[in-house]
């Protein structure tokens, strides 16, 4: 019979001033499951876990109830105490008798009970409890990073620095995202190119990044630590290590297709160079539309390739590799224009969208960073920028905040004066949401000396009348209606998810919130990473955000990767399900149940097997199976049915 | 009728008077009320203290020269005092007054026989008129 200690804490008043500690002490004394029993301020202090030491030592214990707060707080600390004292951990276990008991209950005399009865139900569940070690595995030293914007470009700099192989899969021919798209950033007004372009050479350049583009994730097979990737790579028509950018195809190819790097406003042809520093730095075939896939049709960049770099026969290739973290950077598009029909957009050509108005801002972008509207290639004198174009909007849109739109609005606005002096322009908002290092002094200088005209109120409806774009909003401040005459409207487009994120995270059975993006482990301590043990989250796929949060997200996300990467071996806990062969009728129920794929019907055996490091021990299974074969480590039914006995009787 | 905005009319000559006459900068102004929320007679005015700096950023100049805020505006100056980006919105008023005198030239003159005219008349008009007239 196990010899079991009842540590009893007040946590300050917060259990103590609604549960007798006093009385739950003396009255348990007689229990005869416990050998010793006494109560502490403050059991988590220094002195109070000392008191647990000495007691295990002193009066022989083999087994300790800490009756405190919730075992998500503590439970490791009186755990590694009761190590210390030469315990095995999982002899330890807490009552929780401040969340579930002092805290949600007025009554004294109540509330005393109740905590006799939870610290006993424990004291039932410790007496059957096993002493237990942490399941371990080996660890792949890689890891994979599925994007190629700025944040799967600083991650795989950090963890490649630090020594990591990192395999890196753009699904678009060059790395560099949509921050290679952008004119300058706020609030600082660099140059988007020259601050992204060095480490994208970086990346290219360094040896321990193994850069696959115009590539997509097939398949994750694996845990932590040992995942096994497919990943399914466009025949790759043009031969990177052999095109020499002489760009002799480009000129030759008779086919024109919408230019994605330009948002639509130039064309490209059908094998072309994204932009000018792309990386890899090659020249692509765009399989959709190059007519030279039909052997009758075309060929002709293929007879001028002196490089002799085209191949029309190539096919999409399978690549394998095998890693121990994955960093999920997958970013994000621009909500669809179409939705907003009252604002005309597709109608009109010069209603368009935040992003191409940083194409048109952009030195390299089809005006050649001349402010000309599309339409007939005027200077517009007069512009508005309409904030959150989808954003907040629950009832027909996206119901969250965007979070980055009314800083590039407001960057828009002042970079549209800096080269149209004379012109005018004006931000429709609802709310000027400027959190951030030097965000709010970067738009009240706009309003204050760049001759920005903030108007607080949405936009209605957008129509043209001769080539004017006639606005109707209202100012709110003031109370009045407003009329305005634009010559061109920019949309400030919210932010969703990158096309595919859904089936990708269903891929890899990540979890994806109401709104799409991928969730985290925690919202405040875990902002990193995914529930799902191995996967990292950086950038936009995780929510809207910044430049300046997407790369300290990326490097959170790969510390943590290299935490994970730089262990010999990874621990998993193990409380985790098990399978009582003899019981096993080999249904194959709780295979379909498991929500982490740790089941497998062993056929030959006719039994179901755990792998150890899948299981959650979420108990899924043990619910589920009707022979009674699953059984949760620490969790038996036996021990839960003796607790259960206990709240029954009382 | 909505208000009609262009590039000519933002920054009008007439706000850019009053800028000029007050020395401030309406287009400081981000709306946030304190102006608004601190003043005595708010409760007399057709418009508040910080409708008045918005109006003057829409170039809606002529709403403020007619309103009747300007007129109730006591210059007791804790508009002033409390503006977070230092505008000094009082001037701002007196400044609209000015505009309003100037234009209006002799409608009240200290010497008229007619002495309950005077009575009705807001006493900080009268003021303006004595410190012009006497300055």
């Amino acid at each position: 019979m196990k010899r079991i200690g009842v540590f009893v804490c007040h946590c300050g008043v917060n259990i103590k001033e609604t549960v007798d500690v006093e009385k739950v002490t003396v009255e348990l004394k007689k229990h005869p499951d416990i050998t010793h029993i006494e109560n502490y301020m403050f059991m988590c202090s220094d002195p109070g876990q000392n008191l647990l030491k000495n007691a295990i030592k002193e009066k022989k214990l083999d087994g300790v109830v800490v009756a405190a707060c919730s075992p998500t707080l503590h439970e490791s600390t009186f755990r590694n105490a009761v190590e210390e004292a030469g315990l095995n951990q999982y002899q330890c276990e807490i009552a929780n008798i401040r969340e579930q008991c002092s805290w949600v209950h007025k009554e004294m005399k109540d509330a005393t009970h109740k905590a006799k009865v939870i610290i006993q139900t424990a004291v039932a569940k410790l007496k059957l409890n096993e002493s237990l070690s942490a399941i371990s595995a080996p660890v792949t030293r890689r890891a994979l990073v599925v994007g190629g914007g700025i944040a799967g470009i600083q991650a795989a700099i950090d963890i490649a620095d630090a020594g990591y192989e990192v395999v890196m899969v753009e699904k678009k021919p060059s790395l560099g995202g949509h921050m290679i798209q952008l004119s300058e950033t706020f609030p600082t007004l660099d140059c988007s190119q020259c601050i992204l372009t060095p480490k994208m050479v970086q990346v290219s350049k360094d040896e321990n990044v193994k850069l696959h583009v115009n590539s997509e994730v097939e398949a994750v097979e694996g845990y932590i630590g040992n995942f096994k990737v497919k990943i399914k790579q466009k025949a790759q028509l043009v031969n990177p290590d052999l095109c020499n950018l002489c760009d002799d195809c480009s000129d030759i190819c008779p086919v024109l297709v919408p230019d994605e790097h330009e948002e639509g406003l130039a064309w490209r042809k059908s094998i072309f160079i994204p932009f000018p520093q792309a990386i890899p730095a090659t020249f692509t075939i765009d399989e959709d539309s190059c007519l030279g896939l039909d052997p009758i049709a075309c060929g002709k960049c293929k007879d001028v390739c002196e490089a002799e770099a085209i191949n029309y026969d190539a096919k999409t290739q399978i690549i394998e590799e095998e890693v121990g973290a994955i960093i999920i950077a997958t970013g994000y598009d621009l909500y669809p224009e179409e939705n907003l029909a009252e604002y005309g957009y597709g109608k009109y050509p010069d209603v368009i969208t935040s992003l191409q108005f940083e194409r048109i801002l952009s030195a390299t972008g089809p005006t050649n960073g001349e402010v000309r509207r599309p339409s007939d290639g005027k200077v517009p004198k007069e512009v508005a920028f309409i904030h959150c174009c989808g954003s907040r909007d629950p009832d027909r849109h996206l119901s969250y905040c965007s979070k980055i739109c009314c800083m590039y609005s407001s960057k828009h606005a002042k970079l549209y004066k800096h080269k149209v002096p004379d012109g005018q322009p004006y931000n429709f908002y609802i709310d000027i949401r400027s959190g951030g290092k030097q965000y709010d002094e970067f738009v009240q200088q706009a309003m204050e000396e760049e001759e920005l005209l903030m108007i607080r109120g949405k936009v209605a409806r957008i129509y043209k009348e001769n080539d004017k774009m006639i606005i109707h909003g209202v100012d709110t401040l003031s109370g009045k209606g407003v009329q305005l005459e634009a010559d061109m409207v920019v949309l400030a487009m919210g932010i969703i998810p990158s096309a595919g994120t859904d089936e990708f995270a269903q891929k890899l059975k990540l979890n994806t919130g109401e709104d799409g993006f991928m969730v985290e482990a925690h919202p405040k301590l875990r902002p990193v990473e995914s529930i799902q043990a191995g996967y990292f989250l950086a950038g936009t796929a995780q929510g809207p955000k910044d430049i300046p949060e997407t790369v300290s997200q990326a490097s959170g996300a790969a510390s943590k990767a290299l935490a994970l990467l730089s262990s010999d071996e990874i621990f998993h806990s193990p409380i985790i399900a098990t399978v009582d062969t003899d019981l096993c009728s080999g249904c194959g129920i709780c295979v379909a149940t498991c929500p982490y794929d740790a089941r497998e019907l062993n056929e030959a055996e006719g039994v179901v097997e755990v792998n150890d490091i899948l299981c959650e021990g979420c108990g899924a299974c043990i619910s589920a199976c009707p022979s009674n074969a699953c059984q949760q480590k620490n969790f038996t039914n036996r021990q839960l049915s003796e607790m259960i006995k206990i709240v029954a009787a009382n | 009728m909505p208000i009609s905005l262009n590039r000519n009319k933002v920054r009008n000559e007439l706000v850019k008077r009053i800028e000029e006459i007050s020395a401030q900068d309406v287009f400081q102004c981000y709306q946030c009320g304190n102006c608004s929320s601190g003043c005595p007679v708010i409760d007399y005015m057709d418009i508040s203290p910080n409708q008045v700096m918005r109006l003057a950023q829409l170039g809606e100049a002529e709403m403020i020269l007619n309103s009747e805020t300007i007129w109730i505006c006591a210059t007791c100056l804790q508009c002033s005092s409390r503006c977070p980006k230092g505008i000094d919105v009082a001037k701002v008023m007196e400044a609209v007054r000015s505009i309003n005198l100037r234009n209006r030239d002799g409608i009240v003159k200290p010497d008229r026989e007619d002495i309950e005219d005077i009575d009705e008349l807001p006493p900080i008009a009268l003021v303006s008129v004595f410190r012009k007239k006497t300055g």
